[in-house]
């Protein structure tokens, strides 16, 4: 048993953690934003309202809601470890400085998973908590049954021009942290190779724009044209 | 041509380390050591400490010569060591800073000069093949695929600078050590003991304090032997593959 003790406590282990969870986190995204996009439906919330019914009385969706919690605490933790590590391994600057040939996002993973880390939690207490946790939700008759209409709440979130702003800045923390990220997990996998590697870079491109782009338009659709 | 050179010292009489600034005349034919051998001339003439830094072959293929030139391994040269880069490339009136190799796990000696037997560790901890391979006669008897031996000794021009760690932000020594791996993992005399060799030198790598690759590039960007980040998703590979197959 010392040996999973010792993979995961080496260099590879720690970026292998990373790239698993991230991919996890990716994958999560892409259904997250699926799903929310029946908040765009001209139908008074019926759909969105429907659908977070089911998430929330699902029991293998609870069962991956809370493995998802746990490998976005694990991805933090151990990305907060890297970056100190890290740091430490460097120890000073150059004096000198030359023209940067790598990528901004590559070298400010932690700062921009720190402003995730700080969206999640504003956006767990925005709705999450108050889902779970509050007696006071709205409620609405659907389909011959009363649900909690989540609709309303989005609704009330993204009447208020500060959140809205507040989402978007998150949205772009994602994208940069996409834009080194997606292509970053498969080469921790060792995953590098002349015919996909160009695939995979081109896939996040693509992905790390297409999903921020397309949870923006949630609020702002919510908040212009609703 | 006329240049300022601000060059960090440290040890001896400079403890604490800092830049120092010079004066020297150059001309566009010298290489870069030349041009420092003259300022150490001038440093001796005037009864004062020279400039120390590691050089050896002075051709390009020893690895010795450790500088960070304007923020750059080596300097701005592509695929070029600090030895091999000419004076053609400044010109009259500029001003060169000129730094050790930074990472924790390579300890300034002198000035320029940095303690890098960290690697001769890594080496020692995996990188080698155990048993006999025979004469040259007996190399050339083993068939191997073009392609593969070309990626071989694309790996194995690494000279072992550590320009890679100097120029990592996280002082990561993964292009290095994934090279040594895949120079030898990839050599039917050196497969058979790939998947241990793997763990070997990447337990003796994190030993060393070095940090963990975020793939951000700027080793191969900087690498004098341009050394390519796939032998690092190779490492990454192995290294993964072995853990679970070894007992
Ligand atoms: C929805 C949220 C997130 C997604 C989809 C995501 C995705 C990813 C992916 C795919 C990687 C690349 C892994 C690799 O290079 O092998 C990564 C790296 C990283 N993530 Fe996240 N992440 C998220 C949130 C966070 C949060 C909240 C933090 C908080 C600190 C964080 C910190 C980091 C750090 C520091 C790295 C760099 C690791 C390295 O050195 O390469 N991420 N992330
Ligand atoms: S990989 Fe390149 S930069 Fe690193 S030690 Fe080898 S030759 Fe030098
Ligand atoms: S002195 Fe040998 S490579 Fe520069």
């Amino acid at each position: 048993m010392k040996w999973i003790l010792q993979f995961l406590t080496s260099s590879i282990g720690q970026k292998l953690i990373m790239s698993l969870t991230g991919l996890f986190l990716i994958l999560f995204l892409t259904v997250h934003l699926i799903g929310n996009l029946s908040l765009l439906k001209s139908d008074g919330g019926a759909a969105f309202n429907a659908y977070s019914d089911f998430m929330g009385h699902n029991p293998l969706i609870q069962i991956i809601s809370k493995g998802n919690f746990f490998f976005i605490f694990l991805h933090a933790i151990q990305g907060f470890v890297l970056y100190f590590k890290n740091k430490g391994a460097k120890g000073s600057k150059y004096a000198g400085k030359a023209k940067d040939k790598t990528s901004w996002a590559s070298k400010n993973m932690a700062l921009l998973g720190t402003l995730l880390l700080a969206f999640i939690l504003m956006h767990l207490g925005h709705f999450y908590v108050r889902f779970k946790f509050f007696n006071d939700m709205p409620m609405v008759n659907q389909d011959g049954a009363d649900i909690l209409n989540t609709y309303q709440t989005v609704s009330e979130v993204f009447s208020n021009p500060i959140w809205i702003i507040c989402y978007l800045i998150g949205l772009v923390a994602l994208a940069l942290h996409l834009k080194h990220g997606f292509a970053s997990a498969f080469q921790t996998l060792g995953i590098n190779h002349k015919k996909y590697t160009p695939i995979i870079k081109a896939l996040g491109t693509g992905y790390s724009i297409l999903i921020p782009i397309g949870f923006a338009i949630i609020p702002l659709y919510m908040y212009f044209i609703k | 041509m006329k240049l300022t050179l601000k060059i960090w010292r440290e040890g001896g009489m400079y403890a604490s380390g800092k830049l120092e600034t010079y004066k020297v005349e150059a001309d566009e034919h010298m290489s870069f050591l030349e041009m420092l051998d003259v300022l150490n001339q001038q440093l001796i003439e005037e009864k004062k400490d020279p400039v120390a830094f590691d050089h050896d072959c002075r051709e390009g293929i020893c690895g010795s010569c450790s500088m960070v030139i304007n923020g750059q391994p080596h300097g701005p040269q592509k695929g070029t060591t600090a030895c091999q880069l000419h004076m053609r490339s400044y010109k009259n009136g500029d001003t060169i800073t000129i730094e050790p190799f930074r990472a924790k796990s390579f300890p300034v000696i002198k000035d320029l000069v940095v303690d890098r037997s960290a690697f001769d560790r890594i080496i020692q901890a995996g990188g080698y093949v155990s048993v006999n391979t025979g004469q040259a006669p007996d190399g050339n008897a083993i068939p191997i695929e073009g392609d593969t031996a070309g990626k071989a000794f694309d790996a194995a021009t690494c000279i072992g600078c550590g320009a890679c760690v100097a120029a990592c932000p996280n002082g990561s020594a993964m292009l290095f050590t994934s090279a040594k791996v895949a120079h030898l993992g990839l050599l039917p005399q050196g497969k058979v003991e790939h998947e241990a060799r793997s763990q070997k030198m990447v337990a003796q790598m994190d030993k060393e304090g070095f940090g963990m690759c975020s793939n951000v590039g700027a080793c191969e960007a900087e690498c004098p032997k341009e050394i390519s980040l796939e032998n690092i998703a190779r490492l990454n590979r192995s290294y993964i593959a072995s853990v679970f197959s070894s007992e």
